[in-house]
């Protein structure tokens, strides 16, 4: 029966989030039209200028547009964590997140239950987003489009919960802009995202180094390499790692006891 | 304090502070099965807080809170599986309809199926809301979220009832409707019920009654018991001297 209750709570968990999403039809455009500017837009735009050598996972040259997929791709995930996040503020502020956290369910439980709907949300707009570009010719092998979904899982999971976590220690929805500029904008740019670590190595070298160490450029890596039915273990390592420390971080953050909840007088 | 089979809800010397300001000072009180209890405080005594602590959005290692034996702090999913509660704002998802909002309330309460749907027809019917339960909440009146907000409170069956001051800014016909409708709970369903509150003419003779200023507890018992200690000669009396005499 106790299983019965964590599996219900989930079901309600997802089917609220996939409500929530289909009520807002603005998100999920929202959601599509950022990452295919970046596509038609700014990777035409950038494709003479950026020449880009054979690297793994590629075996050919290849156009930029087909380069930054994998990069848009995390780009709508790492969005959709930082909505989610936005969203768990907003309902903490509206008073329902008390509604969830008041569940006669561990704590960790429910917020990871939070955090796999959001990952689910995010997942349906990937292959939103693969589908669009495959009618513009950025076409992996097929069997790409079924080895990238657990790489997706993961990626979403890891940027979900870097998102839970920033939403346990943003007080106020105001406070949310900031996380725009010093969170989502520095990861995304100092990522392999727009451009391979070799050639920001040429550059800088500092910001190399971020931007290896950067998860976002090993969910992205991830991505790329399943989208081209590779495994690339290192980078998977390196978001599972990403992953629980985020997760174990934000359930503190949540925690009565010992997270911020209460030091902020709110809930 | 001894916990007897009646007492649904009791909490023990409970103390809670923000930072160094102290928001609640060794709060005892039990409310038994049947018990209407009106927590009455002006605004700042410190009921959103005790709440709070009640349903474990707080912690406090000062003092214990059981219900109905189970420790809050120690099996949190067992107490917090006999609460129900009604917040001071509404919590309802405003996008979503009544329907969805019950269903993922009784999911999260382990309540699926055919039981899950008797249940939320169950309630709402009660609260004459049935018909309108593929409304979204956006278009309900505040009367009616709040309607729709005690059947969610009430969906898993709970045996403590938690209401913060669920009837501010509603009309008076809204108000007078619920505040009936919560007295009837406690008689029919013997419902433990600890209503926060600020409003005297939410009480009815048979309630008992907790007075709480400035964090400690001022006066507690029956309406008469307050009356007596107090030497008022009715609550709204009571409740100026108790508050009074404490500043």
């Amino acid at each position: 029966m106790r299983l019965l209750h964590y599996l219900r709570a989930l079901r309600g968990i997802i089917v609220r989030e996939l409500y929530r999403f289909v009520h807002q039809g603005g998100r999920f455009g929202a959601a599509l039209v950022r990452p295919l500017v970046w596509l038609f837009i700014f990777a035409a735009g950038f494709r003479s200028t950026l020449g880009i050598a054979i690297i793994p996972p590629y075996e050919t040259y290849i156009l930029y547009e087909v380069y930054i997929t994998p990069g848009l791709i995390g780009m709508i995930q790492l969005f959709n964590g930082m909505q989610s996040s936005l969203s768990m503020v907003y309902d903490r502020e509206m008073g329902s997140m008390k509604t969830l956290l008041i569940t006669p369910l561990p704590r960790w439980y429910l917020l990871t239950s939070k955090l796999v709907a959001g990952t689910l949300v995010s997942i349906l707009q990937v292959y939103t987003f693969l589908a669009i570009a495959w009618l513009y010719q950025i076409q992996p092998p097929p069997i790409g489009y079924l080895t990238v979904l657990p790489a997706l899982l993961l990626t979403g999971l890891m940027l979900g919960s870097l998102g839970l976590l920033l939403s346990s220690f943003i007080k106020q929805l105001e406070n949310f802009a900031g996380v725009m500029n010093f969170v989502i904008f520095p990861m995304f740019f100092m990522s392999t995202a727009l451009y391979p670590l070799w050639k920001i190595k040429e550059s800088n070298e500092l910001l190399y180094t971020l931007a290896e160490y950067n998860p976002f450029s090993q969910a992205v890596e991830l991505i790329r390499f399943a989208l081209y039915g590779q495994f690339n273990q290192y980078a998977f390592c390196y978001t599972l790692a990403a992953l629980f420390g985020f997760l174990g971080l934000a359930i503190v953050g949540y925690n009565p006891s010992k997270g911020m909840m209460q030091r902020k007088g709110g809930a | 304090m001894t916990f007897v089979d009646s007492t649904a809800l009791a909490v023990n010397d409970v103390s809670y502070a923000y930072g160094k300001k102290t928001a609640l000072d060794r709060v005892s009180f039990v409310v038994r099965r049947g018990d209407c209890t009106i927590l009455l405080g002006p605004n700042g005594a410190g009921k959103s807080t005790l709440f709070s602590l009640i349903i474990r959005l707080y912690d406090s290692p000062a003092g214990s809170i059981l219900i109905n034996g189970n420790d809050v702090r120690k099996k949190p999913s067992r107490a917090l599986a006999e609460i129900g509660v009604v917040f001071q704002q509404s919590t309802l998802d405003l996008d979503l309809t009544v329907l969805q909002n019950l269903r993922y309330h009784a999911s999260l309460h382990g309540v699926g199926g055919r039981l899950a749907r008797a249940r939320i027809r169950e309630e709402l019917q009660r609260q004459g809301m049935y018909e309108r339960r593929h409304e979204r909440v956006r278009q309900l009146n505040g009367g009616h979220r709040r309607r729709v907000e005690i059947a969610r409170a009430l969906l898993h069956q709970p045996s403590v009832l938690l209401l913060d001051e669920p009837t501010v800014g509603l009309d008076v016909p809204s108000r007078g409707a619920i505040v009936e409708y919560v007295h009837g709970l406690c008689m029919s369903e013997k419902i433990a019920v600890l209503w926060a509150s600020h409003l005297i003419d939410e009480i009815y003779p048979s309630d008992r009654l907790i007075i709480l200023h400035q964090g400690t507890i001022r006066a507690q018992g029956g309406v008469s018991d307050v009356l007596q200690a107090t030497g008022a000669a009715d609550i709204g009396d009571a409740f100026h001297i108790l508050t009074r005499e404490a500043m």
